[in-house]
Order: C-alpha cells, then sequence, then structure tokens
C-alpha cells in the first residue's frame, strides 16, 4: 500500500520536478498567458492618463458623396468639447499610405468610402465627444457609388490616381499550348473581415518638446510613426509609438487611420486624449481580404498533366491603394498554385470601387486563388475520371522546379509528401460505425439537421503562401540583446501580435546563451526598426537578428575566459549558468565571468534581396515560400444546405519545430480562419454601404462550428537561408482551408460551390442527385 | 434605476415616471443603450421581481412568470410541461444570452428571429398585462402584430400557455452550427384533444405566421384515435403547403407571366417546407 502510495505521489510531482522547458524546440509558454487569461493584462483600451480626453471620429454615412460643406459650430460650442479637428487642421502631409500617400487624414471635398473619417473631437467625456461629432452638421451631395469592380475600369475616376492601382500581366511559355482537355470555372470570394476580438484603441499624450506620444496595438510601428509625423509636420523623432499588448491581430491593426487624428487632437489640446472604437466603427475603419472575382482556364494533357493555365484575377482593393499592390502580386504569382505548369498567362487586376477598404489579411492574395485553382483541380479529375489526390500527385511543385514568374524555387517544396500524409490519414468514423459517439449534426445541437437527409463529403487542397516582404522589400530587422546579473534582456521593435515572437526571443537566447532568465521589453519606435508583423517575418528575421545579437553577447562573455585558457570560445559552453570547457577542466558560473560587467550586443539581419515583377509578370519576387496540404471532411444538410466540418487533417510544412505547443495553436487558429472564410464570414454590402458591422450579422466560427484539427505531419525540413531553418506557420492554412472545405462540400452535395463563403443556397443538393 | 420587488411596484414606478423603460435580462435593451441608440431617462429594473420568475398550474394552462429566463425554460422539468418552448429557449443564442434573457423579454422586444415568438403563437398563448387600471389579456398574436400595444405604465406579468400533453417540436434553421440567428424555424404543436395541429413559421416576417389551412388539411388527415402516423408523401405535402403559404409566389401582373421568386427567396421557401415536414414527422413519430 505504501508503496503504491509512494509511486502516485511520484507521478503527480513529476512533471513539476522536471526543469522548466526552455531553449529552441521546447513548448515554452507566453510569459502574459496567465495575466491574459486572467483578464489582468492591460490592453490600450485599459489606458489612463490625469487630464485625459476621449476622442470620437465622425464617418460618412455614404460611400460616394461630394462635401458641400462643413459646419462644426454646433460641435465647437457643446460645453465639454475641447478640439474639433478636420482636413483643414492637419498641419503636415493631408494624405497618407503604406505604399503611396492616396489616402487622406480627413475627407476633404470627396468621400470615397462608407465610414471615411470625416472629422473627430475630443471631449471631456466619452458620450460628450460622440454627440459633438454627431453635431457636425455635413451637406453632402450623395453621388453614385461604383461597386462592381468590373465596371471600375470603365468609370469616371474616383481618385486623382485613376482607379487602377495595379496591372500585372503574366506570359509564361507558349500562348498557343492546349491541352486534350479543358475545364472552365468563374469563381467570387467574399469580403473576410479581420475581426479583431479588441477593437482598435489608443491613447496619445502630448509631449513637452512639441512631439506626441502614441500607446496603440500596432504591428508595425515604425511605418505608423513616420506616417503620423509626415501628417502631424513633425520630424518622425518627435513621434513616438509605444506598442501596448495586441489584442488579436490577423492583419494590420491599429493603423493610422486611428492614430493621426488622435494624435491631432492631442497636439491641438495639449491634453492626453483616448480613442475605444466601437464595434461598428472598427468594421467601418480597419482594412479588410480582397473581394475577388477569378475566372480560370486550366488545359490538360489526356493524363492529367497541366499544360496551361489560363486565368484573370480581379481584386477590389476598396478606395485607396494600401496593401493592394502585394497582394496582387501574391495573386498572380501563385494563381496556378504548388504546381508544375508549363505554360501561363494571368492577368491580375487591382482596382479602387467605393467598397469597404481592403488590405493586409493574412494570406492575402494567395487564398483567392487558391480556392480557385483547387477547384479547377477537382474538375479536371472529374473530366478525366482521376482521383483528386491522384491528379494533384501527377503535378506537384518541387525543390528545382519554375514558379509561372520565373522563379527558381529554392527553399524545401516537400508537396507531394505533404498530399501523401493527409490522404494516407485514417478518415473518421462515420456515426454508423461509431453510434454511442454524440454526433454533431450540421446545425447544431438544437438544430434541425436530421440524419437522414446529412451527407458526407471529403476534399483535398493544397496552398502556397510567400514568407516575408516581396518584390524587392527591405527585410531588415534589428535587435539587441543585453545580459547583467545573470538575466538577459531582449530589445527589439518586433511586435508579438499573438504569433508568439516574444517567446521565441526568449527560447532563442536561452538556447545561445544558455540563461533561463530572459525577459523581452516592450515594443516602441525609440527602438531601431524591425518592421511590420507580416508574413511569418518576425520568426525569420527579428529571430535572426535576435540570435546573432546573442551569439555577440556570447563571445564578449567567453572571450576574457578562452584567451585565459588558451582555448576558443567554440569548446566552451553555457548551461544552467554554468561555464564548462570541452574537456571538463574550466568550470565557472556566468556571475562569475561576469564580473559584474554589462554586457551588450546589437546585430541585424537581412534576408536576401528580391526583385519586383517585370512588365511580364517575371522575377524572382520571394524570399521563401511555404506550402501546406489539408483534407477536409463536411458534413452537409442537403436539405437545408447547412454544412459542418467535421475534420481538418494537415500537413504542413515548417521548416523546423522552434515550439510545438505554440506551432499547434498557430495552425489550429489559421484553419479556424480559413473554415470562417469558407462558410460564414462575409461582411456584406449593399450599394456600398456595410450592412451589419456586428457580431451577430458577420458570423465567426464558434468552438462548435471548428472542427477537429489533427495535424498529421509537421515535415521538418530546414530552409538553409532561414536562420533557424523554420518558416511561417500562421499563414498557409488559413490560405489552404476554405479551398478544403469547398472541394469537401462538393464531394457531398454534386454542387460546382464557386462561390466563398458558401451559401446555403449552394449546399443544397442539386434536384437530380440524391 | 427603480428596483421594484412586486409587479404591482413595478406598475406603479412606471405610472410615476412614463419616461422610464421597464428592463429585465437587458441583453436587447442594453445592447441598443451601448450602441447609443436608445438613451432611456430612467430604468425600471425587473430583477427583484419574484412572483413573475417561476411558474403556477391553472385550470389545464401554465401560468409562466414573464422573467423566466430562457435557462430556466431550458430545463427538463419544463421541456416535460411545454417541449417546444424548451427547445426554443435552448436555441436561443449562446450560454450568457440564455442566462439574462426571459420570455417577456423576448415577447416585447418582438425581433423576428426570437426564437420562442413562433413556438407562443403555435400556441395560442395569451398574455397577462398589469397596468395601472388593473390586468388585462391579450393573444400573443395581437401584440406580435401591432393590433393592440402596451400601454404607459404596463407590464406583460405572466404568459398563459395550454398544457396539451402531447408532442410539440420547435426547429431552427440557422448559417452555423453555434449560436446564431435563425433563417427560417418552424414550431409543429398537436392538440390531440381538439384534433388539431397547430403550426407557426419564425423569422421569414416581421411576426411569426400561421398556416391555417394547411393545419386544417393535415389534421384532417390524421388518425386521432389511432397510430397518428402519416406516410412520408403527406409529410412532404404538409411541408410545401406551409412553405407555399408562407413564401407565397408573386402574382402576375394583367396577361404577363409571374415574375420568379428570386433564388434566396426559393431556398427560403424550401427551408421553410423541409423544416415543417421534419417538425410534424417528428411529432408524429
Amino acid at each position: 500500500m505504501s508503496n503504491d502510495a509512494a509511486t502516485a505521489t511520484m507521478a503527480v510531482d513529476g512533471p513539476q520536478q522536471e526543469p522548466s522547458a526552455h531553449g529552441l524546440g521546447a513548448s515554452l509558454p507566453a510569459a502574459d498567458a496567465r495575466a491574459k487569461t486572467e483578464g489582468t493584462f492591460p490592453y490600450a483600451s485599459d489606458l489612463w492618463a490625469e487630464g485625459l480626453l476621449w476622442a470620437a471620429i465622425l464617418r460618412s454615412p455614404h460611400p460616394h458623396a461630394r462635401i458641400v460643406s462643413v459646419d462644426t459650430t454646433a460641435a465647437t460650442e457643446m460645453p465639454g468639447v475641447r478640439a474639433v479637428v478636420m482636413h483643414a487642421d492637419v498641419p503636415g502631409d493631408p494624405a497618407y499610405g503604406r505604399t503611396v500617400a492616396d489616402r487622406p487624414v480627413f475627407a476633404t471635398d470627396l468621400v470615397r468610402h462608407h465610414g471615411e473619417a470625416i472629422a473627430a473631437v475630443a471631449a471631456d467625456h466619452p458620450d460628450t465627444a460622440r454627440l459633438a461629432a454627431a453635431a457636425i452638421a455635413v451637406e453632402y451631395e450623395v453621388l453614385d457609388p461604383v461597386t462592381d469592380p468590373e465596371k471600375a475600369f470603365a468609370a469616371e475616376p474616383l481618385h486623382p490616381d485613376g482607379n487602377l492601382i495595379r496591372h500585372i500581366p503574366l506570359r509564361y511559355g507558349d500562348p498557343d499550348a492546349t491541352g486534350d482537355v479543358v475545364v472552365e470555372g468563374l469563381y467570387r470570394i467574399g469580403r473576410q473581415d479581420p475581426a479583431p476580438i479588441g477593437a482598435e484603441a489608443g491613447l496619445a499624450v502630448p509631449r513637452p518638446d512639441g512631439g506626441v506620444e502614441i500607446y496603440t496595438a500596432s504591428t508595425d510601428p515604425h511605418t505608423d510613426r513616420d506616417l503620423a509625423a509626415a501628417c502631424f509636420g513633425l520630424a518622425p523623432e518627435q513621434v513616438k509609438v509605444v506598442v501596448t499588448g495586441v489584442p488579436g491581430a490577423t492583419g494590420d491593426r491599429d493603423d493610422p487611420g486611428f492614430q493621426i487624428p488622435l494624435g491631432l487632437l492631442a497636439l491641438r489640446t495639449g491634453c492626453p486624449v483616448k480613442l475605444a472604437a466601437t464595434r461598428e466603427e472598427s468594421f467601418l475603419g480597419h482594412a479588410h481580404r480582397h473581394p475577388t472575382l477569378l475566372r480560370y482556364r486550366h488545359h490538360a494533357d489526356a493524363e492529367g498533366r497541366l499544360v496551361k493555365v489560363e486565368a484573370q484575377i480581379l481584386l477590389d482593393a476598396g478606395a485607396y491603394a494600401d496593401a493592394s499592390s502585394e497582394s496582387l502580386a501574391a495573386a498572380v504569382a501563385f494563381a496556378c498554385g504548388p504546381y508544375v505548369v508549363p505554360h501561363a498567362f494571368v492577368e491580375g487586376w487591382a482596382v479602387r470601387t467605393n467598397n469597404p477598404p481592403s488590405g493586409h489579411v493574412r494570406g492575402e492574395g494567395a487564398m483567392q486563388v487558391c480556392a480557385a485553382y483547387e477547384t479547377q483541380m477537382d474538375k479536371l479529375a472529374a473530366k478525366l475520371g482521376l482521383e483528386p489526390t491522384d491528379i494533384r500527385m501527377r503535378n506537384v511543385l518541387a525543390t528545382g522546379d519554375l514558379l509561372p514568374t520565373g522563379q527558381t524555387v529554392t527553399c524545401p517544396a516537400p508537396v507531394a509528401e505533404l498530399l501523401t500524409a493527409v490522404r494516407d490519414f485514417p478518415l473518421p468514423s462515420l456515426p454508423k460505425d461509431a453510434p454511442e459517439d454524440d454526433w454533431l449534426l450540421p446545425g447544431g445541437p438544437e438544430g434541425a439537421g436530421e440524419p437522414g437527409a446529412v451527407r458526407r463529403g471529403v476534399g483535398y487542397a493544397l496552398g502556397m503562401v510567400h514568407m516575408l516582404g516581396a518584390e524587392g522589400t527591405d527585410e531588415v530587422s534589428t535587435a539587441t540583446v543585453k545580459v547583467q546579473d545573470g538575466v538577459a534582456t531582449v530589445i527589439c521593435a518586433a511586435v508579438d501580435t499573438g504569433q508568439g515572437f516574444a517567446t521565441l526571443a526568449r527560447q532563442i537566447v536561452q538556447e545561445t546563451l544558455g540563461i533561463d532568465e530572459v525577459h523581452v521589453a516592450s515594443v516602441d519606435t525609440d527602438q531601431p526598426p524591425a518592421g511590420p508583423a507580416t508574413h511569418g517575418r518576425h520568426t525569420w528575421v527579428s529571430g535572426g537578428a535576435v540570435e546573432r545579437a546573442a551569439k555577440m553577447v556570447r563571445t564578449q562573455l567567453l572571450q576574457p575566459l578562452a584567451h585565459k585558457f588558451g582555448m576558443s570560445t567554440e569548446l566552451l559552453q553555457i548551461t544552467d549558468g554554468k561555464i564548462t570547457s570541452y574537456d571538463g577542466v574550466l568550470s565557472t558560473t556566468v556571475t562569475e565571468a561576469m564580473d559584474g560587467k554589462e554586457l551588450w550586443a546589437t546585430a541585424q539581419c537581412r534576408p536576401h534581396p528580391t526583385e519586383p515583377l517585370d512588365d511580364a509578370g517575371q522575377g524572382d519576387a520571394f524570399v521563401g515560400l511555404a506550402f501546406c496540404a489539408i483534407r477536409a471532411v463536411v458534413d452537409v444538410d442537403i436539405e437545408l444546405g447547412s454544412v459542418r466540418v467535421v475534420e481538418m487533417a494537415v500537413a504542413q510544412d515548417v521548416g523546423r519545430i522552434l515550439n510545438p505547443a505554440q506551432l499547434a495553436t498557430r495552425i489550429e487558429a489559421g484553419v479556424t480562419q480559413g473554415v470562417g472564410a469558407a462558410l460564414t464570414e462575409n461582411l456584406r454590402t449593399a450599394r456600398g454601404m456595410i450592412r451589419h458591422p456586428d457580431f451577430t450579422g458577420y458570423a465567426l466560427p464558434t468552438s462548435l462550428d471548428a472542427p477537429d484539427i489533427r495535424i498529421v505531419k509537421l515535415l521538418e525540413e530546414r530552409d538553409v537561408v532561414a536562420p533557424f531553418g523554420a518558416k511561417a506557420a500562421s499563414a498557409v492554412p488559413v490560405v489552404t482551408s476554405p479551398a478544403a472545405v469547398a472541394s469537401a462540400v462538393r464531394a457531398a452535395t454534386g454542387r460546382p460551390v464557386n462561390r466563398l463563403p458558401i451559401r446555403p443556397q449552394a449546399a443544397v443538393a442539386a434536384p437530380n442527385a440524391t | 434605476m427603480m428596483l421594484p420587488a412586486s409587479l404591482d411596484e413595478a406598475v406603479a414606478a412606471l405610472s410615476a415616471m412614463p419616461a422610464a423603460v421597464p428592463v429585465a435580462g437587458g441583453t436587447d435593451l442594453m445592447a441598443a443603450v451601448n450602441k447609443g441608440q436608445l438613451r432611456p431617462a430612467g430604468l425600471v429594473g425587473l430583477g427583484r421581481i419574484n412572483e413573475t420568475r417561476g411558474w403556477q398550474y391553472q385550470d389545464g394552462n401554465a401560468l409562466l412568470g414573464a422573467g423566466l429566463t430562457h435557462a430556466r425554460m431550458g430545463r427538463p422539468d419544463f421541456a416535460a410541461l411545454i417541449p417546444a418552448l424548451a427547445a426554443s429557449a435552448r436555441a436561443a443564442g449562446p450560454p450568457q444570452i440564455r442566462n439574462a434573457g426571459t420570455l417577456g423579454g423576448n415577447i416585447v422586444t418582438a425581433s423576428p428571429t426570437g426564437d420562442t415568438l413562433p413556438v407562443l403563437a403555435a400556441l395560442e398563448a395569451e398574455l397577462l398585462i398589469s397596468g395601472p387600471t388593473g390586468t388585462r389579456e391579450i393573444p400573443v398574436s395581437h401584440l406580435l402584430a401591432g393590433r393592440e400595444i402596451l400601454g404607459p405604465g404596463e407590464l406583460i406579468g405572466f404568459v398563459r400557455v395550454p398544457l396539451l400533453h402531447a408532442p410539440q417540436v420547435f426547429l431552427k434553421a440557422t448559417g452555423r452550427t453555434g449560436p446564431g440567428r435563425a433563417t427560417a424555424s418552424v414550431a409543429v404543436v398537436l392538440d390531440p384533444a381538439r384534433r388539431g395541429v397547430r403550426c407557426a413559421v419564425g423569422a421569414i416576417a416581421p411576426m411569426p405566421l400561421r398556416p391555417l389551412e394547411a393545419e386544417r388539411w393535415i389534421a384532417s388527415l390524421i388518425d386521432w384515435d389511432g397510430e397518428r402516423g402519416l406516410a412520408a408523401e403527406a409529410l412532404t405535402a404538409f411541408g410545401e403547403y406551409v412553405a407555399a403559404a408562407c413564401i407565397p409566389d408573386p402574382v402576375a401582373a394583367d396577361g404577363q407571366e409571374p415574375p420568379a421568386l428570386p433564388p434566396a427567396v426559393l431556398h427560403l421557401r424550401r427551408t421553410v417546407a423541409a423544416l415543417a415536414r421534419r417538425a410534424l414527422g417528428r411529432a408524429l413519430s
């Protein structure tokens, strides 16, 4: 008995006595996970300053209108109102933009989208600010909105820059090549919203030197600072962006559209000013995924090998350019998917409309084309009588193959292995095989689902994304590592948006320096720039910079010892705060070796350069690529058209696993976002007006909608040019999931499914099918 | 904010301050306040009125307190009495909403997608309204259709629902597996004592719709003293009858082809037909 008890106790205590997880490859939890779970973590909306004022923004109720007059008298005279600013009050550049400065801070004479900012108010109470904003009298001459991107080409220019933001005519191979079989399709992808769980918020505090500090959840603080400073007419050093915790980011968030009015009001009033956007404002103000129209024609030979792909891709950019140019480059370059295509002719356009603004949402460009080219592959398989997996296997891309942009795939591209892994993974049991399991029908636990009307479908999709900025962007990042009293600190302006960079930085320093206690400083723009938190670039460039800085500190630490003992620093190792030589003769502690010194090192990481796509869409535009294969299993109630995704089996090319727990959560989050894009997430508009800017009308997946996500295989084939050999993991499941779900619904219903999200009427079985 | 402890006190408080708005669960009202759509001059909180939070029996009927929460109505003891109302309460929103939202609130908000409303319409529930001049009774459909409205100082105190001791079904179609607003819902209630079938369709019109002819037709086919079952064809025909009654074909202009229903409306009609067929089938099985 006592023996048993002892064993039991040991079993309970066992995990606690293990040394805490550290270094690369360990599932280190995020340092702020507990505070965030308990709700004590302060986000920007929780910030407060002595004597703060509240801001409110007046937004246009029309998608397209000429502003005849604006009368702010009533608002200005309201008790408690301290400042009203509009376009004439912007001291510097009147417009801003990430690629071209085409977006006015406040609309001057023309409103180009529903929700465009017209004026901003600061008052001593949030309600006063809101009422004052509503009291600004604007006389509009309402104009016809251009809401159909196909009509934007011929429409009156909505902007002095014209309606065509970018056109890429990709030409690769022989235009006269033809195949034995040809399939065609027209596809429409809806408008997904990044729907951050914390709406935009910020606090601006004026500085005695005439500058301003902006506390906000920026994901690209240095760019945001530069844009804001230009509009304020200040030098960049006079504006400081301090990054607070990021409450959800799958795109650029808390963008200059919120920060600039806030900073202007703080500069104008000399008081701290706070803005906390309502959910409606958040939907109106931030950028969405590009709604896309795609037309495809695939040629293949009788064995199912692709001969030629022709495609036309039209991105609805909304009123301003933002990141549309890069999204279009991704859409055009990946228009054929991870397949070898000898001849490709792809025309891509991004055009202005009066629809809500589009911008960076992860997997942009690549996600829309994936849904289209995977449908084409299914159609080819059906026409040739091949299994969907077989036709894909005959065409998969591998290292050394060419993309239609003429770029050689130099990174690992284990597409065939990924497809094999999901194909061979056992299918989930049918309810008749496991009747004891609770079977959740489409429609939910209290829904109307009827087992007799439910059909199961299985679908496959392969997807790819690029990592890091494309087409010649300078993707540099700078990091500093400091060691003092046995504690390491990382200073790097890479924002942890939830991708886990702060945790990864700790792991890198632990691995390199053997110091377990590592702190990551909070981010502000007084630090050297690290660039935007997009396209998995921080794992690569900022992680690389942290590693280099840590290695430099290591050399500084070990150099004197190595010199003293006449051996090179490589022969010394640091573990658990102790320095030992390879032969065990020398042993000392880090604290002793430090001798009260402080060690600092700063390093940069810059990946190899890329080049813009040329007039024929050719060029080495991408630093690296990541791939994914997904098999979706869905249940469809073929009378009601309700769909439930039962399981998503994911095989992903990750390069190297740096933090297994974090990697799994990123893949699960990505798949869930993709399932949302496939089934429910569509920000609907009517004549340019957003119809339901709330979470009742915009249906995100709930825990009941999220499928079983099986990570079947994480393929670790290190990318030699990446600092750790790791690839970005978050975006590629978002890109691939919608196509996989669509393919499975097609298999279940026999319907074409050429539109995302899949509407119930498109998932009702064809009348002649059963 | 006033917090009366009884229905009479609440009526008195509302009469004393006619601009005040009564609030029970607040799941709709406070959302409107937070959005800035509503600025009530005062609130009369109904949360402390214990008499309306349960139910009692009265001459073969159940007298349901207007303050019953959806969570309470979803529990098995309540489901044994009025199964369809329990099912609609369980289908309404996420747990947080069901814990706060009340039966009375669902009725006065009268949202087209209110989940309990088609069930109350099918049950032909009566509302007991307390006001400054005493209590009056109106059918729930009169309030939902706007034929009668709540006057100043009036509150829904109780809802009288017949206890039918027979199967009842509520089915709801939504856009996702998790909680969501109904795109269409159907309540089917059997009344063996009166040999009747009552059906109401929710969420497709501003108020629940009753396909009375379809009800009478299908009730005439049912062998009330025997097995009560119906052939699959009859169930299908009932579904289509209900759907065509609620979503009629467009009327042709003089001498012209009638316009076709848009695809989305056609799908809605198919959905209603499938829901009605399934609901009646489950009620009779």
